[in-house]
């Protein structure tokens, strides 16, 4: 198969997205847990606090450059591949990525440097507050980046002006408080907690089985279990309040990760495994759970859920109602004047406008969407439906590893409390194993975001094949490999310092000398 | 909500036109020290330890400097989309270079010094030589080519199109000449911060850099501003000017002709200000480093900064960004940047931000004030990297 441009971009920013989320969690997650780690030494006064914060804190650091490195390529991104996108809706997701910089970037990444370099610079209080600043600035910089995500799943607050051919914000505080982007932040934070969690358990939990750093391993995985807990019951329950939302906005990823190609009588059955099938429009050896699809979508026993097969009967009407909205369009473009638009095209574009998008979704198939065929206008309705199989899957293999996360977190939570961390070296081998496993779960999370709300880039607003620069795909292939090596080199580099840092283990620390003066006033030799 | 009709859409504009302005000097004055000494790296530290000392400099404020980059990035999306969709895309290649060098940066900031091999230490000070040059040379390089008009003309339905803007296309001689000048005047900015935060055989060979970039920053802002006189054409509107209509780029109709450029500073004297900032900063920079003052310099280099980026705007306004392809597809102030709304929303953000970041990042900088020294590096102490 020949990529063409459209299939290129989104590569490239498959890549390049899903390797900054192999950065984010941790950071979000492990600045909190120093930050906690901190506060416990500031309260006690007691070293082996402060020592924990270091070490932790070094791999932090090295994971954290990874994450500021991969993150500006994200935010140049859209401009570069996806200018279509930047001009249509630059008016409203532009906003909370510039906020993100003032308020939360600046904050974290001005800290981050006193968190290094201020240990003997700063008050015992002074450094736990540049601490929490970091924690508290990486927090808040996943609510904006959230905020931006949820928009583009429900582009609530903003309307389509003619004159600018673009979107424009007209409910600000409508896109801040998206209930999607809420929703959202909750669940990628705590998820980001879990992944810190099962990191600084799994890490801990070798040490245990090395007989060493006994005190440090013991105290991390304490409060490793204890948070880890905590978010992963936050990850779940609140990914499940994520699913009861998609059913108001995107019936059609609920339905495609059910896999539920016909509109079932309520309440639906849970397909808890089977083989969806793309072509055919069902899916094979299913094993069904009656009841619990109902209650996860609707909370109800009696509310219908909508399958594919209606969904697209749904988005067949919106592309005709869209092609009246196009070809009205264009009347009021041609008109050059306010007053020179035909009161026809007016109305028809005030009734039919929200459905412009629809229309766009021919694009592929005919220049002129206005003229589409009766045929073309059923593909580009089946189009709505994103992949099956690969929703299907990921969703599961995500939900079995947050039910798991909650499992090993608990155990480890009741033998910390009854002081037998150690007594189990099977469990500790198990935590260790699961280290990678908070990642595939992340992944597989902005898998089912993002893929599932294809082929939308904008939900019902703007097709993602719309959305693209006009760019060679020689060119945009050039910078995938170069993202590519680049990215592959790092990432080697990157394990091998963790695992070095990891063996090391923490360094011999000793309390803080009291300073008479600061360093830079003390005598030359 | 009517509450953003305070201020009037054109107002807004130009408020935003000016903190357009203020985030790219404040990026270039702020991490254009750290790109700088990145620059300076393999050559005012001849051993390991110098290295440390100069990298040790920037260790812990290069992340918050860098944090500008990325503000101005958002903020150009945020303010000015269309400028940000064309720009972004247009420098395709230009901008992957950009990244690919910024990508080293914090890894060899942070890596270089984890591992003792010589061959491990040197290789990530050349990347960090690399992620220091390629930034401030393409940037530079860019902007010579906005001053010229870039190929992008836009359909009917907004869409950009451009018309071969490939990374060999930008490298004409004006804008490597731009290129140049950008290199030369954050080379003379990281020189400054290293004879402040130095001592000994560093600091001694940076002021000698210094001295030789800023000699390279006069000249070269001369000749260029020789050449954009007498061989470089501006953009004006021809057509009725609305400063408040809403922003749609082929509304209106834009000529290309000899000596546009140099407009503004016959209609408004006062912009005259800027140019004469530019060498009076590179100037005085000079002539404190020669009186071994080790403070004012820097002052000195951020205000050359910032005389330099402010006559590029001044020179243009209110021209954004001219299309070379289809003169009135261009980017100005009036037709490029978001609605009344979001610029309105935008500028009450950042009225209540800015103030905080520069309270704070001023006092991070107090608290690390002082000499980086070779014992600092030795003890290891305040892990150092």
């Amino acid at each position: 198969m020949e990529l063409d441009i459209v299939d290129l971009s989104r590569l490239q920013f498959a890549i390049t997205a899903l390797y900054h989320f192999l950065f984010v969690p941790l950071t979000l997650g492990l600045s909190v847990l120093l930050a906690i780690m901190e506060t416990v030494y500031v309260m006690t006064g007691r070293d082996i606090w402060r020592q924990m914060t270091k070490f932790w804190g070094v791999l932090f650091g090295i994971n954290f450059v990874m994450g500021v490195a991969t993150g500006i390529v994200m935010e140049f991104q859209f401009g570069m591949n996806w200018s279509y996108y930047s001009h249509y809706v630059g008016d409203i997701f532009g906003a909370p990525l510039a906020i993100e910089g003032l308020m939360a970037f600046f904050l974290e990444a001005t800290f981050v440097g006193l968190f290094f370099f201020g240990w003997d610079k700063l008050s015992r209080l002074g450094h736990l507050a540049a601490t929490w600043a970091v924690a508290i600035g990486s927090n808040f910089s996943a609510l904006w980046i959230l905020i931006a995500n949820g928009w583009m799943q429900n582009p609530v607050g903003a309307a389509f002006n003619p004159q600018t051919m673009r979107m424009e914000v007209n409910d600000f505080a409508a896109v801040l408080f998206n209930p999607v982007a809420q929703a959202k932040f909750v669940h990628t934070v705590s998820a980001g907690y879990v992944t810190a969690s099962i990191f600084v358990l799994g890490v801990s939990a070798w040490y245990l089985l090395k007989g060493r750093h006994l005190e440090l391993a013991k105290r991390s995985l304490t409060v490793a279990a204890s948070f880890g807990l905590a978010s992963a019951l936050s990850v779940v329950v609140l990914g499940d309040e994520s699913g009861y939302l998609s059913t108001e906005h995107q019936k059609m990823k609920l339905a495609a990760i059910e896999a539920m190609w016909k509109t079932e009588p309520a309440p639906a059955a849970f397909t808890a495994i089977g083989f969806p099938d793309q072509e055919a429009r069902k899916t094979h050896y299913a094993v069904h759970i009656p009841w619990v699809m109902g209650l996860i979508g609707t909370r109800s026993l009696t509310t219908e859920i909508p399958g594919i097969e209606e969904l697209v009967q749904h988005a067949e009407t919106r592309i005709r109602s869209g092609m009246v909205a196009y070809a009205a369009l264009q009347e009021i473009r041609a008109a050059g004047s306010d007053a020179a638009i035909p009161e026809a095209a007016r109305t028809a574009f005030e009734e039919n406008g929200m459905d412009l998008g629809y229309a766009l979704l021919l694009k592929p198939y005919l220049d002129d969407p206005a003229q589409a065929s009766d045929e073309q206008i059923a593909k580009a309705a089946w189009d709505t439906v994103p992949n099956v199989p690969t929703l299907f899957w990921t969703f599961r293999i995500m939900v079995g590893l947050g039910f798991f996360f909650i499992a090993l977190t608990a155990v480890f939570f009741y033998l910390s409390a009854r002081h037998q961390l150690d007594r189990y070296p099977w469990l500790l081998r198990v935590a260790v194993f699961a280290i990678p496993l908070p990642w595939i779960a992340a992944e597989c999370g902005w898998i089912v975001a993002e893929f599932g709300r294809q082929p939308w880039i904008i939900e019902g607003v703007l097709p993602t094949a719309a959305a693209v620069s006009n760019l060679g795909a020689a060119t945009v292939l050039a910078t995938i490999v170069g993202f590519s090596l680049i990215y592959s080199v790092l990432f080697v580099v990157e394990m091998v310092l963790m695992l070095a840092a990891i063996r090391k283990g923490p360094e011999a620390d000793h309390a803080p000398r009291t300073r008479l003066a600061p360093p830079s006033l003390a005598p030359a030799e | 909500m009517v509450l953003h009709e305070l201020l009037d859409y054109q107002t807004l504009r130009v408020i935003w036109w000016l903190l357009l302005g203020v985030l790219l000097i404040g990026f270039a004055v702020m991490d254009g020290f750290d790109l700088g000494t990145g620059m300076l790296l393999p050559f005012v530290g001849r051993n390991d330890v110098e290295r440390r000392v100069v990298i040790n400099t920037v260790g812990p404020v290069w992340e918050g400097n860098q944090v500008w980059l990325i503000l101005g990035g958002g903020a150009i999306f945020a303010a000015w989309p269309p400028l940000y969709a064309v720009s972004f895309s247009g420098f395709y290649l230009a901008m992957f270079a950009i990244l690919f060098a910024l990508i080293l940066r914090p890894v060899g900031f942070k890596y270089r010094s984890k591992r003792e091999s010589a061959a491990w230490r040197n290789g990530w000070d050349w990347a960090l030589f690399v992620g220091g040059l390629v930034p401030a040379l393409v940037m530079g390089v860019a902007v010579g080519n906005v001053l010229q008009g870039v190929p992008f003309r836009f359909g009917t339905d907004l869409r950009i199109f451009y018309d071969g803007t490939t990374l060999f296309e930008l490298l004409n001689p004006f804008g490597l000449l731009c290129g140049l000048l950008s290199v030369a005047m954050l080379v003379m900015h990281g020189a400054s911060w290293l004879v402040l935060k130095t001592e000994g055989a560093v600091a001694e060979r940076a002021r000698r850099y210094g001295a030789a970039a800023a000699i390279a920053t006069i000249v070269l802002f001369a000749l260029g501003g020789i050449w954009l006189w007498l061989g470089i054409d501006g953009y004006r509107i021809t057509s009725a000017v609305v400063t408040d209509g809403p922003s749609n780029p082929l509304a209106k109709t834009v000529e290309r002709a000899s000596g546009v450029w140099f407009e503004n500073y016959g209609n408004h004297p006062w912009m005259m200000i800027a140019p004469v900032l530019a060498f009076a900063g590179a100037l005085a920079n000079l002539a404190l480093q020669k009186a071994g003052r080790e403070i004012v310099p820097v002052l000195a280099s951020g205000l050359s900064i910032l005389g330099i980026i402010s006559t590029v705007g001044l020179s243009m306004f209110p021209m954004i960004l001219p299309s070379s392809l289809d003169p009135k597809s261009s980017l100005t102030v009036w037709d490029a940047s978001s609605s009344h709304l979001t610029l309105f929303i935008m500028l009450v953000v950042t009225a209540i931000f800015i103030p905080l970041i520069v309270a704070y990042t001023s006092w991070v900088y107090h608290v690390l004030w002082g000499k980086v020294d070779e014992k600092a590096i030795r003890d290891g102490s305040g892990h150092a990297y």
